[in-house]
């Protein structure tokens, strides 16, 4: 199962990694007939099931695949939770079919959220809820996001509604260094976390890098207090993790004595496996090319820099590393790294072959990301950058999906992904625009015309402005 | 995550204005003509450059020049829908007349605006700009004073820098004036706030002493000592302290003196330039029983004689309608609603009361227990009802980020099509951060409208102001036009290409 799951999820870039977890057919004869017990690499598995859907053909609508691909007065046929066909006015619809007339409308695949941190900062935000950051040592790989979920943060049917946002990754904090595991959600409400769980999605590390672990340690006169001891942790973490990972590979292959088990180095092997992707916080240019080596110096890739507001100071050296950044349209000055925040951030690094991903970060944010994408393209324009509305829409769409190792399930319009998807009431990157509807796994988990496709969490119910459009 | 509110400077766990991820978010008055000349001396100086740089758009003449912009979309901001085709004619700093079939008079200097959009500057309604360089850097904040012995006697303009980045980015942005507050730290009193321009200039502030702000929520429970009722005794007290204080003498005039009289409106409050009351006569006598500052209680007399307007942050509906309910006990009071996120549910009561509301637009979650009914409805729900609504940033990046206030008030437009939403019309939405905010403070005579005898702070924008593709192009304060260059655009300029030359990046500029 583990296995199967890993092999049917991970991307391209993971799946090599993958193999050690297959049974080791290939072993000699040493190999023991059955493989050692060992631990499961996903004990807390996921229940979400797709909501039933009808067969649903949009028509006449302004179509962006999410892989940078446009069609004019464009079909698009949801079926069987998934996308059946995206063409032009003469794809075939099948009999029986839900039509919706899209004219003077856009479908798009559903925004994804690589940076959220909805039900671990959920509202209302008083202290019983800061559940994030675990900020008791700088070193805690073992803690998961997912287990600071709440389903009933609003937010989650805001980032639907106002957002189409149709996945979104939940992250740790960044009080440390290694913040623990975050874990991708599909957007939709469910009594448990394990109900949201996207089916199959691998795991990330979130790491940090900058002020705030030097800043939260320092500040008790702990390491790290400095830029040099965030490295220097850094290094010895991962060589401890090699050293786990050496051991556990061992025994998984030959079996003896079961080595020591340690939860946050479970996350470091995964990691050095190629299971789990690495999700690095990260302000500064010269940072993250520290950061770049000792990933080279470790043997893992990071998948990609979170707010990364100096991306564009070093778009070749991301791109030579196929390093995503994820940031955010114009925010700049809040804290000293991130002084140099320019409104440009984005179209630069895209300009220089890199990857480019909008993130929010944020519970408000996350309803507008189609608009924070719209202004950096501009922004991109005003200085020349021509990146097209539907090249632009890969930001939010492909482009996380592929960082989060979702990529082959959802994040564009191809036939058999998952049917994520987003009518809006005019050009997505207009600020007048809103969602119309939002179809998760082909199911409509919302209508604006339609006061009973809203979600409304348990917290709510009974609150002044209960099921308001909000 | 960022600190969501300057206030917070370096914030804790569980401190109230930090949205999510809170770890890292740990994170002189020269009003009148002696700075306004100083301005166009360098404006016209800083105009030269412009045409031997060639490097704008468009140009506008000199200040001292009738100026022409015609041709544009001209959206007056009084509520008024744009005007195809209007005109605007500028002359001394101030707008001589715009709209449409506007004559040019002989003489002027034509600037062509076809194909563009043609505002009022972007008046931000609640802000801390030009109090912080960098917000978790305590050093470069000055929003509020926790080891400060004053409160209500803080005044923020001889901290305004001018030349603060967030002063040179959002004036890029468009945002032409602010309304600045201070914030409180250990009193529910946060001190008085000020009117400023976002001008390339020395003289920053428009108006100082323009308002005293208080909290009466949850933060200002949380100041006054743990509850809401101790903060409502504090705040009667501290009255109490300023009326004992005022009947005893009239204060004398600090600072800036009187000011001349002002072209009126009838939507320009009565206000005065308030002098500074803190400096009161030293003969003034005081009972035994005091909790505030000499200075603090002084400063609380124009409060209370109605001179000063109070700004309140509130939220919750409860606490909105004990707010209104202060102008039985003190009648002359001069209240406007900050926040008011829950205003929706008693608009009728606000409206009676007829107080002016600054509010966030896109509240719609129940981010405190003081917010459970945001919507993002809010502000056209108490429009609806005849109530005047400013957009404002309230501990949401009100820092740096008032530039943002354009895509704010469009998103409230699109709102409105949203079925079962209330928005606003485009008029009406540009209002909330022009004509709204000025009118709020009693300044609506003087800026935040294209309307005849206002201070000339024009924008021309590439296209409809509200949307995400536009920008703007040629910005005017007090007629001048300005610079819109900064750090950020020469970082995006060196960095075009990241890849190094001949030398390093070091020697790109």
């Amino acid at each position: 199962m583990r296995a199967l799951t890993c092999a049917a999820v991970l991307s391209a870039a993971l799946l090599s990694a993958c193999t050690h977890n297959q049974k080791p057919q290939t072993a000699s004869a040493q190999a023991p007939r059955t493989p050692p017990k060992t631990y499961s690499r996903d004990p807390f598995p996921s229940t979400y099931h797709r909501y039933p859907g009808v067969v649903t053909a949009i028509t006449g609508a302004t179509v962006f695949d999410g892989e940078g691909k446009r069609i004019d007065n464009g079909t698009v046929v949801l079926a069987d939770g998934v996308v059946q066909a995206v063409g032009g006015p003469d794809t075939l619809i099948p009999a029986g079919a839900t039509r919706i007339d899209g004219t003077g409308k856009w479908v798009t695949p559903g925004v994804i959220d690589i940076h959220s941190h909805l039900g671990d900062y959920p509202s209302p935000s008083v202290e019983a809820h800061q559940d994030g950051n675990e900020a008791t040592g700088p070193v805690r790989a073992e803690v998961w996001a997912e287990h600071s979920v709440w389903p009933q943060d609003p937010g989650f049917s805001r980032a639907l509604v106002n957002g189409g946002v149709t996945s979104l990754h939940i992250l740790p904090g960044s009080a440390n260094l290694f913040g623990g595991r975050g874990t991708t959600m599909k957007n939709v409400p469910a009594r448990t976390m394990q109900g949201m769980k996207f089916p199959g999605a691998p795991y990330s590390l979130k790491m940090a890098c900058g002020e705030n672990p030097k800043r939260v340690y320092g500040s008790r006169n702990q390491t790290p207090a400095s830029r040099m001891a965030n490295v220097a942790v850094m290094r010895q973490t991962w060589a401890r993790g090699q050293e786990y990972k050496r051991k556990w590979d061992n025994y998984e292959r030959n079996g003896g004595e079961m080595p020591a088990r340690d939860l946050a180095m479970d996350t470091l092997r995964g990691v050095l496996a190629g299971e789990i992707t690495v999700q690095n916080h990260c302000y500064r240019a010269d940072e993250m090319a520290n950061i770049m080596d000792m990933a080279k110096e470790f043997g893992y890739k990071v998948a990609a820099f979170h707010h990364a507001v100096e991306s564009y100071k070093i778009a070749d050296l991301l791109k030579a590393n196929g390093v995503c950044s994820a940031m955010w349209a114009d925010w700049y000055g809040f804290k000293m790294e991130a002084y140099d925040g320019i409104q440009e951030n984005i179209p630069l690094v895209h300009n220089a072959g890199a990857c480019a991903i909008v993130h929010s970060d944020d519970a408000n944010g996350i309803q507008r990301l189609y608009q924070e994408a719209a202004k950096a393209l501009a922004n991109g324009r005003r200085m020349g950058i021509n990146i097209s509305d539907e090249v632009a829409w890969t930001w939010l769409a492909i482009n996380p999906a592929r960082a989060l190792g979702i990529g082959d399930r959802t994040g564009s319009l191809r036939p058999g992904k998952m049917a994520d998807v987003v009518l809006w009431n005019g050009h997505p990157f207009s600020v007048y625009t809103r969602p119309e509807r939002v179809w998760i796994d082909g199911a409509l988990m919302y209508d604006s015309g339609d006061p009973k496709r809203r979600p409304v969490s348990d917290f709510e119910l009974g609150q002044p402005g209960e099921g308001d459009v909000k | 995550v960022k600190g969501s509110s300057a206030n917070g400077k370096i914030a804790q766990a569980g401190t109230k204005s930090v949205r999510a991820e809170l770890v890292e978010a740990l994170f002189f008055s020269a009003t009148g003509k002696e700075g306004k000349a100083l301005r166009q001396a360098q404006g016209e100086r800083w105009f030269m450059g412009l045409l031997l740089a060639a490097s704008s758009l468009l140009a506008v003449p000199a200040a001292a020049q009738t100026i022409a912009i015609t041709g544009g979309t001209v959206a007056l901001g009084d509520g008024s829908e744009p005007i195809e085709g209007g005109t605007v004619i500028v002359r001394n700093g101030r707008i001589v007349d715009a709209g449409r079939n506007v004559a040019v008079p002989a003489g002027a200097q034509r600037v062509d605006a076809t194909g563009k959009w043609v505002t009022p500057g972007i008046v931000a309604g609640f802000s801390r700009v030009g109090l912080v360089e960098v917000d978790a850097v305590n050093s470069t904040n000055d929003v509020s004073a926790g080891n400060s012995p004053f409160s209500a006697a803080i005044d923020v303009a001889p901290a305004i820098n001018p030349r603060a980045m967030a002063i040179q980015v959002n004036r890029a942005g468009g945002v032409t004036r602010a309304i600045v507050a201070p914030g409180t730290a250990r009193s529910i009193f946060a001190g008085q706030g000020a009117v400023i321009d976002l001008g390339n200039d020395m003289e920053a502030v428009t108006r100082a002493r323009a308002f005293q702000f208080v909290e009466l929520g949850e933060t200002g429970a949380d100041e006054a000592g743990g509850s809401r009722a101790a903060a409502h005794v504090l705040f009667r007290n501290a009255l109490r302290e300023a009326r004992d204080l005022g009947r005893f003498s009239t204060p004398i005039s600090g600072g800036g003196g009187a000011r001349a009289p002002r072209a009126n409106d009838q939507r320009d409050l009565p206000l005065e330039e308030v002098p500074d009351s803190r400096l009161m006569s030293a003969g003034a006598t005081r009972p035994d029983d005091v909790l505030l500052t000499r200075f603090d209680a002084a400063a609380l007399v124009p409060v209370l004689q109605g001179r000063q307007l109070l700004l309140v942050h509130v939220e919750r509906a409860s606490d909105i309608l004990q707010v209104l309910a202060l102008k039985k006990e003190f009648p002359k009071l001069r209240l406007v609603l900050v926040g008011a996120t829950e205003g929706w549910t008693i608009a009728d009561r606000i409206a009676a009361a007829r107080v002016p509301v600054i509010a966030n637009a896109l509240n719609d979650l129940p981010s405190t227990f003081e917010q459970l009914a945001a919507t993002q409805s809010n502000v056209a729900r108490l429009r609806a009802v005849g109530i005047p609504v400013a957009l404002g940033m309230i501990n949401d990046d009100e820092a740096r980020q008032v530039r943002l206030a354009r895509q704010q008030a469009g998103n409230l437009v699109a709102v409105g099509r949203v079925p079962g939403a209330s928005g606003l019309s485009w008029g009406e939405a540009l209002a909330t951060i022009t004509s709204a905010p000025a009118e709020a403070l009693g300044m609506g005579g003087e800026i935040g409208s294209l309307r005849a005898g206002r201070r000339a702070d024009v924008v021309i924008w590439s296209g409809d102001p509200f949307e995400n593709s536009s920008t703007a192009e040629i910005v005017l304060i007090d007629g001048v036009q300005q610079p819109l260059d900064n750090h950020q655009t020469k970082l995006r300029d060196r960095y075009r290409t990241a890849t190094e030359g001949d030398l390093p990046k070091a020697y790109e500029r």
